[in-house]
């Protein structure tokens, strides 16, 4: 079935998208939980946030206007995810083989998208991309993708050994862990021999992505070791795609709650204001806890054990 | 140190795992640098380590080896009864969000584990690197609740000594977040190490007595985890009151049951107990400051312990509601903390997402309170009377953990000359644990103080040693170690004790309002009295 890499890339982004958005969706679906904030908080003004103070250092917080700062918020989740900066502050040998893993990710995604739009724009105004704007393009998604995959696979090596090697994280190492490693070095470099073996143009790549942005699913072309190169890194890469959402990797979902809804969550729940009756239904959840001290047994409720007195009740 | 700890070795026999040896540690700055002449840990008995499950030098929770297989078999199931209630949104909305994280999304890069104050001060045995236990319950949840790949989530062996060692090893954590700082993903290790304490209590009824029985129980039943009843207050705060008057020339008297009043002042019990200069100095300074406020004489308002937080979602709650209850019925326009990290941490932060209606009453920190009181000009204050070296220690509670860190500063340069002022390293938000957080500082069964001692309390002792380099460290210097948290002042008393660090080094602890009275122009000189440590 020669249209079968169109398939399995367009399954593998459909499939990314869906996990992600379940994930997104199954996060923020949880119910609100107590406040369990960790300072610093960079939506504090500037002069405050910089030592890691918070409002509550202020008497009588509650009558004060608040705004948090977004401006601050972004300051601290740009450097987080472009430089990977808690990494680079706490763990700086990880950080040298990790940030060239992320960065080469952060790569090889740039040059897929702008290869889907180059592919999308030129379906749609020919004439668009036909000159020097188009060989730009093009140029610039071979760069961003060839050094994408060039750091991303020696990041990965970098850190397979690492992990194999150091007897701290050794200890903790799952098999899991290096066939994820393995999957990314080993897709990362079916991709780099296609480039350097049989596409060291990106024309058959950019084609790729014009086909699949267009839906013209026209068969790759060539045989033997051009068509083999070309279609064992769609296959891997569209595994790949489809494989990480639905593992811990998934992690850039998960944390922006860990972050905003965790770590950075300070809103107070001040006397009338809306959390208040989220906060009632919350109590009217039934209680199982067993314990003597509890015995909820699935039908008191949160307010009933919070108003109950134990050493009451044993009299 | 022993044979190093695994995931393996974590389910064998039914002995401690592992061992410390004076030599796995790092000296301690002068005059406490060699290793040779510190106290040993103490021993525990053979016949007590036959009868109570073991995990290391140390025991905290009692928990009998079980007789029988039905007995293994109740431990294992009740442990997975709880550990499945720790997913259900009924059972655990109230940390559900921030434990699912925790359990799904740690890499295993170890970022955490030099964070550790314990881990590190251990000599980085494998045993109490932060992520160990977490993924000892990941390990569990995910082989034994979801029946998924060992593949996936690695191998574990559940066993009644899993369970018992896993339950113990939750209180080898001070739950003071310094890891959870440094992860670059978010996972929080204090707060897996508390989900498992909710496993044990809320499911299994196991805690250490001086935590519950004692401590939240207690707290229940007659007011305050002291045993101090009302009537007893009442005489005692008359005491402090008279005491307090005495020492500093200005007649005293706290309020009590005021209604109406703008704040009720709700201490740490503790501090009528074992400091009540600390208590007495605050009347003094509310008075003088001319504040509308009051204490509260009804159980349990006079007392801030909420022990809870430490281990049972429950008890914390039962205890909040009945701190606010109180203060409804006062009519009080907003509560203010004294100086107790834990009380301030229960009650203005974790209890805001469990208050509604007439109970949501506002909720502040002192710290922030007497920085104004400070700064209003009421009180005039001479730093030439607190002419001794100063460190500040910061308490988890209320500065990781609620960001309150400039206030105390603030403070203490209006009255402690500046030149006498030293900070520690790290300090603030990034300080280290005193090594009593948790409960930790009221737990002395067994042999656990020294083990505290030892591992716990050993980073924030070095600190407050580096802190003090450059003074001579001699008994006869003395050195002021300024702990405005009531458990902390516990470590520090019991940490300087231990290393007979007031002898050898000078060393006092006090709390924040005992500087600021020391240093009142209007009061009679020599507040602080440094022979009493």
């Amino acid at each position: 079935m020669p249209q079968l890499p169109y398939l399995l890339c367009t399954l593998a982004f459909g499939s990314f998208a869906i996990t992600v958005i379940a994930r997104f969706v199954m996060w923020a679906r949880l119910p609100m939980h107590v406040r369990w904030e960790l300072y610093p908080v960079p939506h504090e003004p500037a002069d405050t946030a910089r030592y890691g103070g918070s409002f509550m250092e202020e008497t009588d917080w509650w009558k004060k206007p608040r705004k948090p700062s977004q401006l601050g918020a972004i300051k601290a989740t740009l450097p987080e995810v472009l430089l990977l900066s808690s990494v680079k502050a706490h763990n700086r040998q990880l950080w040298l083989r990790t940030y060239p893993f992320h960065l080469g990710l952060y790569l090889v995604g740039a040059a897929t998208g702008l290869a889907l739009l180059t592919g999308i724009l030129s379906a749609l105004a020919p004439t668009l991309l036909a000159g020097s704007l188009g060989r730009f393009a093009h140029e610039l998604v071979r760069a961003l993708g060839v050094l994408g995959l060039a750091l991303g696979c020696m990041g990965a090596v970098a850190l397979l050994i690492r992990r194999l090697t150091l007897p701290a994280l050794r200890a903790h190492t799952v098999p899991v862990d290096i066939f994820n490693l393995a999957f990314f070095i080993v897709t990362f470099a079916c991709a780099l021999l296609t480039f350097v073996l049989v596409d060291s143009h990106a024309d058959k790549a950019m084609a790729f992505a014009a086909n699949l942005a267009s839906f013209h699913w026209e068969p790759l072309p060539g045989a033997r070791l051009d068509w083999i190169l070309p279609s064992a890194t769609v296959t891997l890469a569209s595994a790949l795609i489809a494989y990480i959402p639905l593992t811990h990797m998934s992690h850039f979902v998960g944390k922006y709650f860990a972050y905003h809804a965790i770590r950075w969550n300070d809103r107070p729940n001040l006397a009338g204001g809306p959390q208040e009756a989220k906060i009632a239904k919350l109590l009217a959840f039934k209680v199982s806890w067993a314990a003597d001290h509890i015995q909820g047994g699935g039908k008191k409720t949160w307010a009933d054990v919070a108003m109950e007195n134990p050493t009451e009740a044993k009299k | 140190m022993t044979k190093p700890v695994t995931f393996r070795s974590f389910s064998l026999g039914d002995g401690p795992i592992t061992r410390m040896a004076a030599w796995d540690q790092t000296p301690l700055p002068p005059p406490f640098d060699k290793l040779e002449d510190e106290p040993c840990i103490g021993s525990i008995a053979d016949d007590v380590r036959a009868k109570y499950a073991g995990l290391d030098d140390t025991i905290a929770l009692n928990i009998p080896k079980p007789t029988s297989p039905e007995e293994e078999e109740r431990l294992v199931n009740g442990f997975l009864a709880g550990l499945r209630r720790l997913f259900s949104a009924p059972d655990n909305w109230t940390f559900l969000q921030p434990f699912l994280f925790s359990v799904e999304h740690c890499a295993r890069c170890q970022t955490c584990s030099d964070a550790c104050h314990i881990f590190e001060e251990s000599g980085k045995n494998e045993l109490y690197r932060p992520s160990f236990r977490s993924e000892i319950l990941r390990r569990i949840y995910f082989k034994y609740v979801k029946g998924a790949s060992t593949f996936v989530h690695g191998d574990i062996e559940l066993n009644w000594q899993t369970v018992t060692r896993l339950l113990e090893l939750a209180y080898r954590c001070n739950l003071c977040r310094r890891c959870a700082q440094t992860c670059p993903m978010g996972v929080d290790n204090g707060l897996m190490a508390r989900e498992i304490r909710k496993i044990a209590s809320q499911e299994m009824g196991i805690h250490p007595k001086e935590l519950h029985e004692g401590g939240s129980m207690l707290q229940l039943k007659v007011g305050s985890s002291t045993g101090m009843n009302p009537e007893v207050l009442k005489s005692n705060m008359e005491f402090i009151d008279e005491d307090t008057s005495e020492r500093t020339g200005i007649k005293v008297v706290t309020p009590f049951d005021k209604k109406g009043a703008d704040i009720l002042l709700i201490h740490n019990a503790g501090e009528i107990m074992a400091w009540p200069e600390n208590i007495g100095a605050f009347s003094l300074l509310f008075n003088q400051a001319g504040l509308n406020w009051t204490m509260s004489s009804e159980a349990p308002a006079y007392d801030g312990i909420n022990y809870g937080v430490f281990y049972d979602d429950v008890q914390f709650a039962r205890t909040a509601l009945r701190h606010m209850q109180v203060a409804q019925k006062l009519g009080v326009k907003k509560i203010v903390l004294g100086e107790c990290g834990h009380a301030h941490k229960a009650l203005t932060v974790i209890a805001d997402k469990v208050l509604t209606g007439g109970l949501n009453i506002p909720r502040e920190s002192c710290m922030p309170v007497l920085r104004d009181i400070v700064r209003s000009g009421a009180i005039r204050f001479d730093k030439g009377r607190n002419d001794f070296p100063v460190t500040l220690h910061d308490p988890c509670n209320y500065v990781r953990l609620m960001g309150i860190v400039s206030p105390q500063r603030e403070i203490l340069g209006q009255v402690v000359p500046k030149e006498r002022f030293r900070e520690m390293t790290p300090h603030g938000v990034n300080n280290y644990c005193c090594g009593g957080g948790s409960g930790f500082a009221i737990m002395s069964g067994r042999n656990f103080a020294s083990w505290r001692h030892h591992l716990t309390g050993r980073r924030k002792f070095r600190q407050i040693l580096q802190a003090f380099q450059s003074e001579p460290m001699d008994g006869g210097h003395p050195k002021y170690v300024c702990a405005p948290c009531s458990n902390c002042k516990g470590q520090m008393r019991e940490l300087i004790a231990f290393y007979k660090a007031h002898e050898k080094a000078g060393l006092h602890y006090g709390g924040i309002v005992e500087l600021m009275v020391n240093a009142m122009a209007d009061a009679k000189p020599g507040y602080i009295n440094w022979e009493w440590h």
